[in-house]
């Protein structure tokens, strides 16, 4: 075990740091601890500008291969990258979908037409991605997903109906990776196919759904009609489910650490109004405070430990790994209602009219996804006792 | 930066495993355990003859093996996972951190040689004022008092909770000199058990698997060659080994709450109700879920302690961190071991709530430790106290 790191990692720090100083200035100064999660529908045209201005010095898809344009930083380089970035409170990325999620699974599964098609505008900053997976009957059941897509042998396009929701950015979105199933008769993981679908077109429909927030981060995506080329498909129609469940893999990682510095941020600006108004002073929501920093510093420590570890040969995630995101959105939930706590009855005095949330207020309250998206806790909790230990499933309700 | 065990960690592991999983059997911790000291002495021979555990991070000047803490921490693991009755965490865990950071060559040369050859020590420090509040392990703690007497100096008053402090072969004690306060005072000296005008009681404790005694001292006499480093400035060196001590205690927190899993998962998969292994049931799933979270969350927290009492011992970058390290690590574990056993409890149902089941044994030591050295919400307050109420808070 080894906690520092090596002098040309520091150098790269260094670099990093260094050029976000020089260049998050300007037209982009009001973005700095802008977009991240519960305010992502904030300042989208700017961010996108901001996503373009990395790119141009080299820091989009920073952990992609070389071969494909990206900078082939180690796992450190990365690390170090996502808490400079966080750091420096550089906004939400508004290309993380296509960074974090599109791209790695068109390397990892795609061939060289989706390659030379796709990627060079995700690592420009040019075009933003979206995930169309859940559906209104597909949630924790993601197999059961119904969307449609037919092949149209006479244009030689696919063709997609069907329904998607809780779609993030999918309003700001150039293209949207979909499973739909392309055997209307099969049902669960099979039969399934993974589409690159272009968002303008008339067979696209997307409408925001407006959350508890106010606000409106989430869509729904009806596709009617909606045109594929015969190329923009990943993987065989029937392979999709192992295309969707490889990209699920790209969500865990480095950009784990960058979140925790975001977290640190918001805890940082808890522990401050604590100690203006007081709330410092009582011994509970001082235990509270002290859990919180505990925890997150743990959190760190295990996601070193998750970067330093192999995975098992047969692809089974660490330990670790397994319980990550149960952890981390406990966690935040968790810091929401300490912050709410902290204020005491001013919490519920919103910044203006009509329904404008303060930075705390709006954690407060989006915390409340942490737990269901990406897996909901219990799926989470199924999934750690049957992979981490080997416990059985339970027995499922005969098909209907 | 690389935060996994290396090859020979791991190897220090599984053979420590592999031992244990022989040696510390529930018939073994069962006798050891209503035995005259708390635990096999024939056993303890070989750990420490015959597999060295007791050298692990002490230097090879003295007869040890020169390893680190994380080597340690990856012992003590083991021997909370297999429960072991041993002076281990006494002698090693707590004495030794003390002889390393206060002693001076030759006081390290005589004991550290002894420890070595399975000699066992103690630290002594805490007075009536360790139960005052819900435990209290700060300065204020020591309250035994050290009357300067010639070159030497004269002990008088009585310590509580020692650990193994009856069998313990030596003390180190801490004690302060009259009409001192708080940090102020402070000192640390080397008392064979031996030594006219002590006398030392084992206490009857609900956890039977380490052993707590009450030590009274009378005029006991210390010469002045046994005092562990300056007078009256012991609490540096005093706080440096509980916060050690604490690190190491977490690492057996962890092997405790991994077994308590261990033991549930194998027996809900056994156990069948409904026609079905009770472990295919999401409410007991969830449990055992969380019981996993738990417990690595814990081992985060305890392996990155590890590392910073390895800085620290060897006054690296990060020494600075211990504090905080040891409170974040004690405080997770302590309440994963607690609550793993307790839901092991639960999950085995009326068994759990047998003698002749294991499950009780753990649940006990869980709670005996989880207030040793400071309980979770002890160290929280410390951590708060860092975060809180100074001008710089933690920003990274």
């Amino acid at each position: 075990m080894r906690l520092e790191f090596s002098e040309a990692d520091e150098r790269f720090r260094k670099e990093i740091a260094g050029w976000l100083e020089n260049n998050l200035t300007g037209e982009f100064e009001q973005l700095k601890f802008r977009g991240g999660p519960g305010d992502e529908h904030m300042f989208p045209a700017e961010r996108q500008a901001w996503e373009q201005k990395l790119a141009e010095g080299g820091w989009t898809c920073v952990g992609w291969p070389e071969v494909y344009g990206g900078r082939g930083c180690t796992i450190e380089q990365q690390v170090i990258f996502f808490e400079e970035y966080a750091r420096a409170g550089a906004p939400g990325r508004v290309g993380h979908i296509g960074e974090g999620l599109a791209g790695p699974t068109i390397i990892a599964f795609g061939n060289d037409y989706h390659q030379q098609k796709y990627l060079p505008g995700i690592l420009a900053g040019t075009e933003l991605w979206c995930q169309g997976y859940s559906e209104p009957g597909a949630g924790s059941d993601l197999a059961n997903v119904k969307t449609k897509a037919r092949f149209d042998a006479s244009a030689g396009k696919w063709l997609l109906n069907g329904q998607k929701v809780w779609t993030s950015l999918a309003h700001e979105a150039d293209f949207c990776f979909v499973i739909a199933r392309t055997d209307p008769d099969s049902v669960g993981h099979n039969g399934l196919g993974f589409f690159l679908v272009a968002m303008d077109q008339p067979g696209v429909d997307v409408r925001p759904i407006q959350q508890l927030t106010g606000t409106s981060e989430f869509n729904e995506v009806f596709f009617d009609d909606a045109q594929c080329d015969a190329q923009d498909i990943v993987g065989e129609p029937g392979q999709g489910w192992a295309v969707a469940m490889g990209l699920l893999g790209f969500e865990r990682g480095v950009s784990t650490l960058g979140q925790q510095m975001q977290f640190q941020n918001e805890l940082n600006d808890i522990v401050a109004l604590a100690k203006e108004n007081g709330a410092a002073e009582d011994p509970v929501i001082r235990q509270r405070i002290a859990c919180a920093h505990a925890d997150l510093k743990i959190m760190r420590y295990n996601a070193m430990r998750m970067l330093s570890g192999q995975d098992g040969s047969d692809g089974s995630l660490q330990k670790e790994a397994l319980i990550y995101k149960l952890f981390w959105s406990n966690w935040h939930r968790d810091l929401g209602e300490l912050a709410m706590d902290v204020m005491g009855p001013a919490h519920q005095v919103l910044a203006g009219k009509p329904y404008e949330l303060t930075r705390l207020q709006s954690l407060f309250l989006f915390v409340r996804a942490d737990t269901i998206y990406g897996g909901t806790n219990e799926i989470q909790r199924n999934i750690i006792a049957e992979r981490g230990l080997g416990m059985p499933k339970e027995p499922r309700w005969p098909a209907k | 930066m690389d935060f996994a065990f290396s090859d020979e960690q791991e190897m220090i592991r599984e053979a420590a495993a592999a031992f244990l999983s022989e040696t510390s059997t529930s018939d073994a911790i069962r006798r050891a355990m209503l035995s005259e000291p708390g635990y096999d002495r024939d056993l303890w021979r070989r750990i420490a003859t015959e597999l060295c555990w007791p050298a692990v991070h002490i230097d090879e000047h003295c007869g040890g093996m020169g390893l680190g803490y994380v080597e340690l921490v990856a012992l003590q693991e083991q021997m909370g996972r297999y429960l072991l009755c041993s002076p281990f965490f006494s002698t090693v865990c707590m004495a030794v951190n003390a002889l390393l950071l206060a002693g001076n060559r030759q006081q390290q040369a005589q004991y550290l040689n002894g420890v070595v050859q399975g000699q066992t020590m103690t630290l002594a420090f805490g007075g009536t004022a360790a139960a005052r509040r819900g435990g209290q392990w700060g300065p204020e703690i020591v309250e035994l008092i050290a009357q300067p007497d010639g070159d030497g100096y004269r002990l008088t008053g009585t310590q509580h909770y020692v650990v193994d402090g009856a069998s313990a072969e030596t003390l180190i004690v801490a004690a302060r000199l009259p009409n001192t306060a708080g940090e102020k005072g402070i000192s640390i000296f080397l008392v064979p058990a031996n030594t006219a005008g002590l006398t030392r009681e084992t206490l009857a404790t609900m956890d039977q698997t380490r052993r707590q005694a009450r030590v009274h001292y009378d005029n006991v006499q210390v010469a002045a060659e046994n005092l562990l480093g300056t007078a009256g400035e012991g609490w540096s060196a005093l706080r440096t080994t509980l916060d050690l001590a604490a690190i190491a205690l977490a690492a057996e927190q962890v092997g405790g709450a991994q077994q308590m899993l261990g033991m549930t998962v194998a027996y809900t998969l056994e156990r069948e109700q409904f026609n079905r292994p009770i472990a295919s049931f999401q409410a007991v799933k969830h449990r055992a879920a969380d019981m996993m979270t738990r417990l690595e969350v814990a081992r985060s927290g305890v392996y990155y302690a590890a590392c910073i009492a390895q800085e620290a011992l060897a006054a690296g970058p990060l020494a600075g961190e211990l504090s905080e390290a040891a409170s974040i690590a004690k405080s997770t574990a302590s309440e994963a071991f607690l609550l793993n056993s307790a839901d092991a409890l639960q999950l085995h149902g009326g068994v759990g709530f047998t003698w002749e089941y294991d499950v009780h044994l753990y649940f006990k030591r869980a709670k005996a430790g989880e207030h040793l050295l400071g309980s979770p919400v002890w160290h929280r307050e410390r951590l708060a106290n860092l975060l809180l109420d100074h001008e710089q808070a933690a920003t990274s």
